[in-house]
């Protein structure tokens, strides 16, 4: 374990500093895979399954947080069990290229538009995966609220039918997990 | 005499609010099918018969059968006439080109029923 220039015992340094930039060893990253897995593990838990003290992982996770390596904890709700059966749709904005970033930003702001980017292929546009109650809810969003902003030339939806897999990024397991220390 | 000045003027107010250029976001957007924006629009009844004459024939049965063309006309442009004209055509399941003939034909009728009347001005 490294912080700056001075070795220390496993647990109580994780991250090091090199000039302010914070980077990972070996421990937070299998901890951030834990947590990955159910970020509801107790600190004990995660500590028994690395071989390192509660009070460790707690240091670590409390760093990772601080420096923005963990942005946020979320529960993954399923909307059909829930009772809020919904849709959801990508869509894609071909735009005027002087409006695409006011436009990508302007998206963002909407509660429907879970993801906006923008892409460069033969045209430039934006791209946003949104969520609706319903298909009339959906047409009427993308019609009064999408449609009008300026630089918006054209909008092509695909409506989700069946969803193969949807997960959150997922750690590298085998190059990073076998990172050695410096 | 008096009453019928009183009933020209505002007959007047009315066309004239109908024949206005309405705010972007009050446009008329036309799509294709559920969330398939044209990139056409149109923000007065004159730009809308505009493209009417152009525009993707399944844009306006798309629209025809959601009734967004009557709820535009009388919502947003104040309109109630147009409506019931356009609403016999949904009644009379009209589709393809006759729909896009017979749809200007209306609008054109309007449009011109609305500008002939005088100006007080």
């Amino acid at each position: 374990m490294v912080r700056g220039n001075q070795s220390q015992r496993k647990g109580s340094g994780g991250m090091k500093s090199r000039s302010q930039v914070a980077t990972l060893d070996d421990l937070d990253w299998q901890i951030l895979r834990l947590l990955q897995e159910n970020a509801k593990q107790t600190y004990s838990e995660i500590g028994s399954k690395l071989g390192v003290a509660h009070s460790t992982v707690y240091d670590r996770i409390q760093k990772m947080e601080e420096h923005g390596f963990i942005k946020k904890y979320e529960a993954v709700v399923d909307a059909e069990k829930i009772g809020i059966g919904h849709i959801t749709a990508h869509i894609t904005i071909t735009t005027d290229p002087k409006e695409t970033e006011n436009i990508a930003k302007k998206l963002t702001r909407f509660s429907q538009a879970l993801e906006v980017s923008t892409s460069f292929s033969e045209l430039i546009v934006v791209i946003a995966k949104v969520i609706a109650k319903d298909q009339g809810e959906l047409h009427t969003f993308i019609a009064k609220s999408v449609a009008p902003l300026p630089g918006v030339l054209r909008i092509r939806t695909a409506i989700v039918t069946k969803n193969y897999k949807e997960e959150r990024l997922s750690l590298p397991f085998g190059e990073n997990a076998s990172r050695k220390k410096e | 005499m008096r009453l019928e000045n009183l009933e020209g003027e505002s007959m007047n107010v009315s066309s004239s609010k109908v024949l206005r250029n309405v705010l972007r976001e009050e446009a008329f957007y036309f799509f294709t099918s559920i969330g398939n924006y044209t990139g056409q629009s149109a923000s007065s009844l004159e730009e809308f018969l505009q493209k009417v004459k152009d525009i993707d024939l399944k844009s306006l049965e798309f629209h025809l059968f959601r009734e967004d063309f009557e709820k535009w006309v009388s919502q947003t442009l104040g309109d109630n006439k147009l409506p019931e004209e356009i609403r016999v055509l949904r009644a009379q399941k009209v589709v393809g080109n006759a729909l896009r003939d017979r749809l200007y034909f209306v609008v054109s009728r309007r449009l011109k029923e609305l500008k002939s009347v005088p100006s007080t001005r």
